[in-house]
């Protein structure tokens, strides 16, 4: 009987063992469930189609190019590389299935509407220029235009394409170019300015404070790491955002520089941590044989105990270039969430975890924009992932070294 | 030689300055948020509902939500912790699946906590239709704090020492007695700090809550495990940034923040002082 209950323990504990494979398989598949299907579809909604008149030669068009047309930055469809021969044909005349009131009155389209689907295709029969778009259901055996074929979304198109519009009509842009350039900005000037603080830290408690600093000292630093990332987003929006707008006199305070600082305030714990670690591993031995020939303390730490803990250093880099990436709500506070291409760090920019968390509330369930935020949050997970691997190789070659 | 000593004073100087540099911000930090708050925290902000487009009255719903997020996050997840970190300690061996299971845990704790919030939301609000619950914010905070609380035990577990095992075991005790008997009342005070952490860094997640649990406005308790709660990050988000008065509900968001930077220091402070308190009393031994 008391052997059954030991099993049964045992079972549940192993069980339990498991919880951390399943929690991230379970996350993998269901992160990828969700954005499946965006990519290798057309960005136009299911129930819409574009049509042209028949003796159009066009027979594909590009999202992005729809969205030229509609923003009528496109009005001739020779820019769209067609060889069109007569002047009347060539010029783009736009039509959305509201504007049949411009050419029917009321009594021409019937009581319910039910003439509609033929005065549509007369239409578009008889204007050569025309580009319609139009409810699929009006596509039937009668027909008298043509419909054409939105090109899918690539995943070409997905990364590097320089517009993030999600909720455009007709075609969304799902661009995420801007937004891995604004995160990219954002988290590697943060690095750049936590990282010698973050080193200068480690050295001071491994190498100069005495104990009783030391015993101050860390504390605090837990203290950082224990504050939540939503009050340093306050704090960098009521002291450092107004801080960054009169420093550089810019019209908003709202920057990348902003965020940089607050992500490199947040990163420091984590770089000191580990920092500090790394270079307390440095055998005393070794420090010794280099005062005995000459050297004095700074010579010591400079040439003796970085190199040494240079992997681990590399470390604590990328385990705070890890967090500052996937850092949301901080971010999402202070850099003020413009979806465009930065030029400089003194401007407005958007990364990826603001986006899904400014976003995922008013996208619906299962839409196109609903599966773009969550391949945006599987692009973080793999990022992470690679990171957190490449952190995992550094510490096991590390202790391998070691021994 | 005179210009190296010249290179060390000023390399040291360099290093001082900007470690006093980075103690100067958090006190800075944490100064300008309890000056700023210290006014506005009174018995009624904190017994009170919130008031005129939360620009007055109090955050009582949104402590309430927070307390209950991290009871149910912690009631399953820090059993479910513990036990793996000891599976992992005590029954595995070296060998490939231990070093997986360790990767994974530390791949879990990277990953973003926004990713931890859409994993979530696709799961327990929309598959297992918990909806916009106490019961599927919880849960999805519980998988984000799992990490801590498997490495603070397994750190634990691992500085018992490993005669006590052994004369354990030499006394004919099974393995499941040497764990319940010997090996937990010794590691109990380092599981303890994992704990403790853990209701820290969950009672101040945001990004993981937006989309399980958390409710822009609602001023009334939670009843059930099924009700949507206000949690004290997501309110001072919402106060700061979309609030229907950003200006006015200002000095709320300084109140919010002060409250639930207590909490959180206060709960970290706890579990610090409970390690270096064990610390010094075993190495006394």
């Amino acid at each position: 009987m008391k052997r059954w209950g030991e099993k049964l323990v045992e079972l549940i504990l192993m069980v339990s063992g498991t919880v951390s494979i399943v929690a991230v398989i379970l996350m993998t598949v269901f992160l990828f469930r969700e954005a499946s299907g965006l990519i290798g579809h057309s960005a136009v909604e299911d129930d819409m189609c574009v049509a042209v008149n028949r003796k159009n030669v066009v027979d594909k068009i590009s999202a992005q190019e729809l969205r030229q047309i509609f923003d009528k930055e496109v009005t001739k469809w020779s820019a769209l590389g067609q060889t069109i021969k007569s002047e009347d044909e060539d010029s783009i005349l736009l039509f959305r299935v509201d504007d049949i009131v411009q050419y029917y009155n009321e009594e021409q389209l019937g009581d319910s509407l039910q003439y509609v689907p033929k005065l549509v295709s007369a239409l578009i029969d008889s204007l050569p220029g025309i580009l319609a778009f139009i409810p699929e259901k009006y596509i039937s055996d009668e027909f008298k235009g043509r419909k054409i074929n939105v090109a899918p979304l690539s995943t070409r198109e997905f990364i590097f394409g320089i517009s993030w519009l999600p909720t455009a009509k007709p075609a969304a842009q799902f661009g995420v170019w801007p937004l891995i350039l604004g995160t990219l900005w954002v988290s590697l000037i943060a690095i750049l300015i936590a990282l010698p603080v973050g080193i200068s830290c480690a050295i001071y408690l491994s190498e100069l404070a005495d104990w009783r600093w030391r015993k101050i000292f860390k504390p605090l630093i837990d203290l950082l790491a224990g504050i939540p990332s939503v009050v340093y987003g306050f704090f960098g929006l009521v002291v450092i955002v107004p801080m960054i707008q009169n420093t550089f006199g810019l019209p908003v305070g709202e920057t990348a520089l902003a965020g940089s600082i607050v992500l490199a305030i947040m990163a420091l714990p984590t770089i000191i941590s580990i920092a500090e670690d790394a270079l307390r591993s440095a055998p005393q031995a070794m420090k010794e044989a280099s005062y005995a020939l000459g050297a004095n303390r700074w010579q010591t730490i400079y040439k003796v105990v970085l190199p040494y803990s240079l992997s681990g250093i590399a470390a604590a880099a990328i385990l705070g270039i890890g967090r500052a990436i996937g850092e949301t709500m901080a971010v999402l506070m202070v850099t003020g969430n413009a979806a465009v291409v930065p030029h400089s760090i003194l401007e407005p920019v958007r990364t990826i975890p603001a986006t899904i968390a400014a976003e995922l509330g008013e996208a619906p369930q299962g839409g196109q924009h609903y599966k773009a935020l969550f391949l945006l949050a599987v692009i973080l997970f793999i990022i992470t992932f690679v990171l957190n691997l490449t952190v995992d190789i550094i510490s096991r070659r590390r202790n391998a070294n070691k021994n | 030689m005179k210009r190296n000593y010249l290179f060390e004073i000023l390399a040291f100087t360099i290093i001082r300055v900007l470690s006093a540099m980075v103690i100067l911000v958090l006190l800075a930090i944490l100064v300008f948020i309890i000056v700023r708050g210290a006014s506005v925290i009174s018995w009624e902000f904190l017994t009170e509902m919130p008031q005129e487009g939360m620009t007055k009255g109090g955050i009582l719903p949104a402590i309430i939500g927070t307390l209950s997020l991290v009871a149910v996050s912690i009631v399953w997840a820090f059993p479910v912790g513990v036990m793996s970190a000891i599976f992992m300690n005590e029954y595995m061996q070296q060998g490939w699946y231990k070093r997986l299971i360790r990767m994974m845990t530390n791949n879990l704790a990277g990953i973003p906590s926004i990713v931890f919030g859409l994993f979530g939301m696709s799961l327990f609000v929309n598959d297992l239709k918990f909806g916009d619950s106490i019961l599927a914010g919880s849960l999805t905070l519980g998988i984000l704090t799992l990490p801590v609380i498997i490495r603070t035990t397994e750190e634990a577990l691992v500085s018992v020492d490993q005669t006590f095992r052994e004369a354990s075991l030499a006394l004919g005790a099974t393995r499941l007695q040497t764990i319940t008997k010997v090996i937990l009342p010794s590691a109990i005070p380092n599981i303890l700090t994992g704990l403790i952490l853990s209701v820290g860094r969950v009672s101040g997640e945001t990004a993981p809550i937006l989309f399980t649990v958390a409710a822009y406005f609602l001023p009334k308790l939670p009843s059930s495990l099924f009700d949507q709660v206000m949690a004290l990050p997501y309110h001072l988000y919402v106060i700061t940034t979309s609030g229907t008065n950003i200006e006015e509900s200002r000095p709320m968001a300084y109140g919010t923040a002060l409250v639930l930077l207590i909490i959180v220091l206060s709960v970290n402070g706890l579990a610090y002082s409970v390690k270096y308190y064990y610390q010094k009393s075993t190495s006394k031994n």
